[in-house]
């Protein structure tokens, strides 16, 4: 028995809400970011699958784009972080708003 | 080889570049060592193509050069473009060759200047400008030399701008030589507008044997004398300004703020011959515009006179010499004015030579004077500076219009146009030519004869007259301390020698004998045939007897008079104050102005600029005040923000191809 093409896009699609919610809720910025990180796999997910639908090779080259291009934020992002933990003692998110207007 | 001419032009701009670059490491003497290398070449340069030229048959002496386009917009099609012809080289041998000499002499008199290597670089640009305005082939191009020169001006007259009037006088210079320009401007406007070109071949038409074609006569080119005159006159307005006749010649005397070598150069021998060069490469158009003619001949001999009777009032030697410049530009215009544009040009010539070495010597005995410029405190130098003494001589001789030096076939041959125009333009002329030998006579009799007023104790006997405007009594003497003063170096002896070595035989170039009249000869295919010069020998000779007579009388007088005494009553205050024109101005035009200038700071700019400029602030400002609330800080708002701005995007796509 295999699983149809259609449920991938909907457990895509609950992955990517999951994310996007928790990005919304959560104030700590490695849940935050582990948020984001679901929500880029979420389209993976998507990509690889119409790939597999439409017979087309354009989906898969578009996943490992998005690989490197999340590789890198996290690299920056990480860094962010640890440079912000040094200076306080937590790294909540609204704690971080001295640039604000 | 005339394409040479290229290099007139580029060894200035290169020695110019080099100084700017490097002259502060090149320091005292190298960087004048460049320069005047720089000129020198530029002058050699000028020779070969001189010589090139004079191999050719006159009718094919002209050359246009083409370098490049500059900017073709619309109709407009202005090139960077030299004109070789006899008129411009004539220009441009006698400017890169005086030159020459005089950047040589700047190394002696700028020595321990701590702007060494700065004069250099205005030096070599002005001289770059300078045969840019003689040489370039239209009117746009040339109006970048006329510029450029002007600048340089500017930036040398105010070369010592810590000092105050130095400052001021270079202002006043730059903004009195911006009312002639507009005209200058005006009139390649309306050449513009009537040619479709501002090229001296399309304006001018072609000239074979002294009749313009084209102009008149040819279709295309053709304008009516109204055109013409109003085109040259505003090129006079232009003229006017860069040549310091009446009414804009209030800036010379007070650019003597600038360095003697300066003068020298810039504000008597080239630049403010510029504008007599302008008039005389306007002649086929000025030959179809006798207004012009009539009021160029006017102010021309009105300038001389004025500033003749200022200059028999000074006391200061600079002011002297530039209030004569202005005097002997007004006969160059007196020649121009009469249609005799080749003697124009040969005084020209000539007054570059006696003037340049005039100022140049005023500068040595500066320097041995210790900066002190006032006459009535000098004296008795021919003992202690022989060379200068020598010089200055005779050049003194030379303006004075004594045959056989140079200034009298000059200043004769002009006088002999002006009779044959108007006879009371004759007679005001020799009636100045009096005064120039009374004046410079007088200079040389306080400079260089009587005794040493410099020294402690001894001063002028002044003959008081119960008349007399109330001048001061007898000046106090000077302490002089220090050494005698003597001759300078050799880098400002040998232009001294150079240049009265002109001024002595440089009336040899156009001798009033057929056959001996070298420049008419050679400038004759450029000019319109002067009409005036019928006036017949014997008049001739009887006008050189009456003009010498007049000089030698003024000669006498100035000699005599001020050798031993001072004579207040000869100095008349108004003489002294330049007959108050520069008060007047000062009053008419400078007073309304000011407070003009001071209402439209009240209304205009603090009202209406200011309002507007901080209206379109308070604007900026109160709506940023508003927007800065969305920046909160807070992360998620900003990703909530995102996630609706990606929610309606979608909407509006899913709607757009849905429809």
């Amino acid at each position: 028995m295999s699983i149809s093409g259609p449920w991938y896009l909907v457990l895509a699609a609950v992955l990517f809400g999951i994310g996007a919610a928790g990005l919304l809720a959560r104030r700590n910025i490695l849940v935050m970011y582990m948020c984001i990180e679901l929500m880029l796999n979420a389209v993976n997910l998507t990509f690889v699958t119409f790939s597999r639908l439409l017979n087309d090779a354009g989906g898969d080259d578009a996943v490992f784009f998005v690989l490197v291009v999340a590789a890198a934020e996290v690299v920056v992002g990480l860094g962010i972080i640890v440079a912000i933990y040094r200076r306080r003692t937590g790294v909540t998110a609204d704690d971080v708003s001295s640039l604000k207007g | 080889m005339v394409n040479a001419a290229y290099a007139i032009v580029a060894l200035p701009l290169i020695g110019f570049a080099i100084n700017l670059v490097w002259g502060r490491r090149l320091a005292e003497p190298l960087a004048g060592w460049v320069g005047t290398l720089a000129a020198a070449g530029s002058f050699v340069a000028a020779l070969v193509v001189w010589v090139t030229m004079l191999g050719r048959a006159p009718a094919e002496r002209v050359s246009d050069l083409t370098a490049f386009s500059w900017f073709p917009v619309a109709g407009l099609h202005a090139n960077i473009g030299l004109l070789v012809d006899p008129l411009s080289m004539t220009m441009a041998l006698f400017v890169t060759g005086v030159s020459t000499v005089i950047h040589l002499y700047s190394i002696g008199y700028m020595h321990k200047d701590p702007g060494f290597d700065r004069f250099f670089v205005y030096l070599n640009l002005f001289l770059f400008s300078m045969v840019v305005l003689v040489l370039g082939d239209n009117f746009l191009f040339s109006f970048l030399g006329w510029e450029g020169v002007g600048f340089c001006s500017y930036g040398l007259v105010g070369f010592w701008f810590q000092r105050d009037v130095a400052a001021v006088a270079a202002k006043k210079a730059f903004v009195t030589n911006r009312v002639g320009d507009v005209g200058f401007m005006l009139a390649i406007f309306l050449m513009f507008a009537h040619f479709g070109s501002v090229n001296f071949s399309a304006v001018l038409g072609t000239l074979v044997h002294g009749h313009a074609t084209g102009l008149l006569a040819g279709t295309p080119g053709a304008i009516n004398g109204t055109t013409a005159t109003a085109i040259t006159l505003l090129l006079f307005l232009g003229a006017v300004g860069k040549s310091a006749q009446i009414p804009l010649y209030i800036w010379l005397p007070d650019a003597m703020e600038g360095p003697t070598p300066i003068s020298a150069l810039i504000h008597a021998a080239t630049m403010v011959t510029a504008g007599v060069y302008l008039m005389a490469r306007v002649a086929p158009m000025l030959h179809y515009a006798h207004a012009t003619s009539w009021v160029i001949a006017c102010v021309g001999v009105g300038s001389a006179f004025l500033a003749a009777t200022i200059a028999c009032g000074q006391d200061d030697i600079k002011k002297a010499l530039a209030y004569s410049t202005i005097s002997q530009l007004g006969y160059m215009f007196l020649g121009i004015g009469a249609g005799d544009y080749a003697d124009g040009l040969f005084h020209m010539l000539t007054h570059a030579f006696f003037k340049a070495l005039l100022f140049l010597a005023a500068g040595s005995v500066i320097h041995a004077m210790a900066n002190r410029q006032n006459m009535k405190q000098m004296g008795g130098l021919t003992r202690y500076m022989p060379v200068t003494a020598v010089t200055f001589g005779i050049a003194w001789l030379a303006i004075s219009g004594i045959p056989p030096f140079a200034g009298f076939w000059s200043k004769d041959a002009i006088l002999t146009a002006a009779w044959g125009m108007n006879k009371a333009l004759w007679a005001i002329g020799v009636f100045t030519a009096g005064l120039t030998a009374y004046y410079m006579s007088r200079q040389y009799a306080l400079v260089f004869r009587g005794q040493a007023r410099w020294r402690e104790g001894q001063q002028f006997v002044v003959v008081h007259d119960e008349h007399a405007e109330g001048v001061g009594p007898g000046l106090p003497a000077p302490a002089h301390s220090g050494e005698e003063p003597k001759d300078a170096t050799w880098t400002m002896t040998v232009p001294l020698i150079v240049l009265a070595v002109g001024a002595f035989f440089g009336g040899l170039i156009n001798l009033p004998l057929h056959g001996w009249d070298f420049l008419s000869e050679f400038l004759h295919p450029l000019f319109p045939a002067a009409a005036s010069v019928t006036v017949p020998t014997g008049t001739k000779w009887a006008l050189f007897a009456i003009t010498l007579a007049v000089c030698l009388t003024g000669l006498g007088l100035g000699l005599t008079t001020w050798r031993t005494a001072e004579h207040p009553r000869l100095e008349p205050n108004f003489l002294r104050r330049a007959w108050y024109f520069d008060d007047a101005v000062a009053a008419t035009v400078s007073g309304p102005l000011r407070m003009a200038a001071g209402a439209l700071a009240v209304v205009v700019d603090n009202e209406l600029v200011d309002g507007l400029v901080n209206g379109v602030a308070n604007v900026l400002g109160s709506t940023g005040q508003v927007a800065r609330r969305a920046q909160n800080g807070y992360l998620r708002s900003y990703a909530l923000g995102i996630a609706f701005g990606v929610i309606v995007l979608l909407a509006y796509l899913t709607f757009r191809t849905g429809a």
